[in-house]
């Protein structure tokens, strides 16, 4: 028998694998984004007028209706990368980009 | 004369407005490793909304597909699956089959279910255009094929495709001494897919969502092939700022480098006329890929684009002949 | 009335009659291109949809590569899957082949073999199979027409068992079984249904219960999925000789992984797979007939490897004439005599061993050539040698 250890570097053992190597939908959501970020968005509620733009065409999906009683969106810092698509496409210059200290 | 051949535009689907818009969750779920400010992934994630998840999703190998399924996770709501790189218009006609015939033979419910293939400029113009041209010339009943075309193989490292417009550096395709970047004017796709006679091709850009949005929902409602050809920019392949990406894609349009169109029986119907275009040099600003061509090469490339669109215009005031 | 509605034996070309398996067998989604010598078959298949006799999608493909993908999508999808194809068309579906035993989607695919280009070559050999030997589907090798008519139902009853779920592939020799003319016994309709109940899956596309299939695997994933699909193909073997068990409690003919013939006492065995152990089992009659102790194992499971089923096979053989249809340029030895070799040299009581390439690019295999191999064989075993690769019948 060999003496040596070795690691092991699966982070899964082969048997506990899924049928077909597949996985649960939407699963990417255990997986934070956030930390890619290096500025995060700040809105300036007063000036905002719940266009919906952010939402609309942020790549990842981060921001989240806040309904018609508060009428705004808010970004969800998990998964936001901090790319700037919100404050750029914003018709109202309500968002800017806070870079945030390491 | 009547319009009322375009059959297939009479299609009933239900058209999202600004206040319609689907607020629910997203069909594409957050935490999928795009790029910063992917525009291409914007437009996917847009394009899977306005189908909810009452649909079959296919992925060519690519970005998107990369980016949204390392085991174990994917963030995909629908069903889906990816194969490899140049058949996810095979695998989509072959999933259309199967649920067709499960549900003629009654094991499936009696409802149709759109199967959407998603792949890359290079993924359908060039290594996947013959599963591509196979699956629209067999007219499979339930296929819609999106092209997210970001004008190179970004996945591998910005190599180019047949997609890459003329003028742009890649990294195989880099200007130099002697080179001005691609030496080719960009595959005319849409009209290859229209060239097999399938009820509805389109372009759409994530900058006009809505009009991106309907025409995903017109194309999985019209039965038969559907083919949209979807402007998705790479703010690291064109080595341009992230918050650009939608900003870019609007230039696009705005400048007549991607006319927004559709294709529905073979009729040519313009969806926004650009009569004064933003110059193309505005367009290229921002994009480093296009930092090294001369105000002579633009020109060049501008009178092309003017071209293209004229043509486009013409064809759009021609009556075709309906291609049932 | 169809030809499987016969009680009697039918004379029928092999490729129509596993065409009439594929049918009562149910097939749901058939995608196939075209190529030589694989054509019959689904030619037939497309006959028999547009006759309304099977109840399926026939997707003509504009390729290989298309034909298997299809396939993986309808398998997918939950359909019963079946294509066919061969030689270059293996070749070009080759990406697509080695993908969907990860998927676990059970596609059945029958591979008329035949050589490979260059130069081109429509007739047989097994050179398209052992050039995707890796590619992890159950391979099994038919020998005659009834074999290959009552496989084309098995198999789909293999691949689709809830403990195994992976794709099958049939092969049958080019030419010299596909288009030959046999008498075939067709199994009964309903007791087919009975044998092979219609599929029904958890594991596909389904709107109800969304999955994604076909993720990256990463460094920390990658080699577990790869012996996850492996310990799948290893599991399997228990399935295969309980659907040929079953199989022939229903219609009365047996199948093992390993067949043996004329092996009591022999001292000499020959090693085939496929239709030339027919001829095989002529000479090796006519061998007997003159003294000679000598037998024929014939490999019908290919993959997963019945290695204790051989080993049992060969045990007290002192030599060994291994047939190979396909070689390994730059090796001196063909795949089958290779693994074979390999499996022997764990065995104390091993035996010399010599391997013989017969019957490349159509070439024909007369009896005498076993004859050969097997003085051969024997001569350099008594001389205390292996013999290593040589193409019987070259002109060098």
């Amino acid at each position: 028998m060999s003496k040596t250890k070795i690691s092991m570097e699966g982070a899964v053992k082969a048997g506990e694998l899924p049928l077909g190597f597949a996985a649960r939908p939407g699963s990417t959501r255990n997986f934070k984004t956030g930390d890619w970020r290096s500025a995060r968005p700040v809105l300036d509620r007063e000036k905002c007028i719940y266009c919906g733009f952010c939402y609309i065409y942020c790549p990842d999906g981060v921001y989240q209706d806040m309904g018609p009683e508060e009428k705004y969106y808010k970004a969800d810092l998990d998964y936001c990368k901090g790319c700037g698509v919100c404050a750029q496409e914003c018709p109202k210059n309500c968002i800017q980009m806070l870079v945030e200290e390491v | 004369m009547s319009r009322q051949y375009l059959k297939s535009a009479e299609v009933p689907f239900e058209k999202i407005t600004a206040k319609t818009f689907p607020k629910g969750p997203d069909s594409l779920a957050s935490g999928h490793r795009a790029c910063q400010g992917c525009g291409e992934v914007l437009a996917l994630r847009l394009l899977v909304k306005a189908l909810g998840r009452d649909f079959m999703a296919v992925s060519a190998t690519g970005c998107m597909e990369v980016c949204t399924s390392p085991f174990p996770q994917s963030a995909w709501e629908m069903p889906w699956l990816h194969v490899a790189f140049e058949n996810a218009a095979a695998v989509a006609s072959g999933v259309d089959a199967g649920n067709s015939i499960l549900r003629k033979k009654g094991k499936l419910p009696d409802k149709r279910i759109p199967v959407v293939a998603f792949g890359g400029d290079g993924g359908t113009a060039d290594i996947g255009i013959q599963a591509l041209s196979g699956a629209m010339e067999r007219y499979h009943e339930n296929f819609t094929y999106v092209c997210l075309d970001n004008e190179a193989y970004m996945n591998t490292g910005i190599q180019r495709s047949s997609a890459t417009p003329f003028g742009a550096s890649t990294t195989t395709s880099p200007a130099g001494k002697l080179s001005k970047g691609q030496n080719t004017w960009k595959k005319d796709m849409p009209a290859i897919a229209a060239a097999h006679k399938i009820p509805y091709v389109a372009t759409a850009s994530p900058a006009f969502h809505l009009d991106m949005m309907n025409k995903i929902r017109r194309a999985a409602a019209i039965p038969g092939p559907a083919y949209i050809h979807v402007y998705a920019p790479c703010p690291t392949g064109w080595r341009m700022k992230p918050e650009l990406s939608v900003e870019s894609s609007r230039l696009a349009v705005n400048s007549r480098v991607f006319p927004l169109y559709e294709i529905i029986d073979g009729q040519y119907i313009i969806n926004r006329k650009v009569d004064k275009p933003v110059p193309v040099a505005e367009y290229f600003k921002a994009q480093g890929r296009f930092r090294h061509l001369t105000e002579e090469d633009i020109a060049q490339i501008t009178e092309r684009v003017n071209q293209e669109y004229e043509h486009l215009v013409k064809l759009s005031e021609t009556f075709n002949e309906p291609r049932y | 009335m169809s030809v499987t509605d016969s009680t009697k034996p039918v004379g029928i070309e092999v490729s129509l009659a596993m065409a009439e398996a594929v049918k009562l067998a149910e097939a749901e989604v058939v995608a196939a291109y075209p190529i030589t010598p694989q054509t019959h078959i689904v030619e037939h298949l497309s006959d028999l949809v547009a006759n309304g006799e099977l109840e399926a999608a026939y997707i003509p493909v504009e390729s290989e590569q298309s034909a298997l993908s299809a396939c993986i999508g309808s398998s997918a999808a939950g359909a019963r899957t079946f294509t066919a194809t061969s030689s270059q068309g293996l070749m070009y579906m080759a990406e697509m082949v080695f993908i969907a035993p990860m998927l676990r989607v059970p596609i059945v695919m029958a591979v008329a073999n035949r050589a490979i280009s260059g130069p081109i070559n429509i007739w047989n050999d097994h050179s398209d199979i052992m050039s995707v030997r890796d590619c992890g589907w159950i391979q099994i090798f038919a020998e005659n027409g009834q074999e290959a008519t009552d496989l084309s139902i098995i198999s789909f009853r293999i691949a689709e068992d809830k403990n195994v779920m992976m794709p099958f592939i049939l092969n049958i020799d080019g030419f010299t079984l596909s288009h030959f003319i046999e008498p075939i016994v067709f199994p009964e309709a309903a007791k087919v249904k009975k044998f092979l109940p219609p599929y029904e899956t958890t594991h596909k596309l389904d709107l109800a219960k969304p999955m994604s299939m076909g993720l990256l695997g990463a460094p920390e994933y990658y080699a577990e999925s790869k012996k996850a699909t492996d310990n799948a193909l290893l599991g399997s073997k228990p399935y295969v000789q309980k659907a040929f068990d079953e199989y022939a409690a229903i219609f009365g003919r047996q199948y093992k992984l390993v067949e043996t013939y004329r092996m009591e006492g022999a001292e000499t065995a020959i090693v085939a797979m496929g239709s030339i152990a027919e001829t095989a089992m002529t000479a090796v009659d006519e061998m007997r007939e003159a003294g000679e102790k000598v037998g024929l194992v014939r490999l019908r499971l290919w993959r997963p490897f019945p290695v204790e089923e051989f080993r049992a096979a060969v045990r007290g053989v002192k030599t060994l004439a291994v047939v190979d249809r396909h070689f390994t340029p730059g090796f001196p030895e063909g795949p089958v005599a290779t693994e074979i070799r390999a499996l022997m040299y764990h065995e104390d009581d091993r035996p010399r061993m010599s391997n013989f390439i017969l019957g490349l690019g159509g070439r024909d295999v007369p009896r005498n050539h076993f004859k050969y191999v097997v003085e051969k064989a024997k001569d350099l075993g008594a001389a205390g040698r292996q013999g290593q690769y040589e193409m019987v019948g070259v002109q060098e």
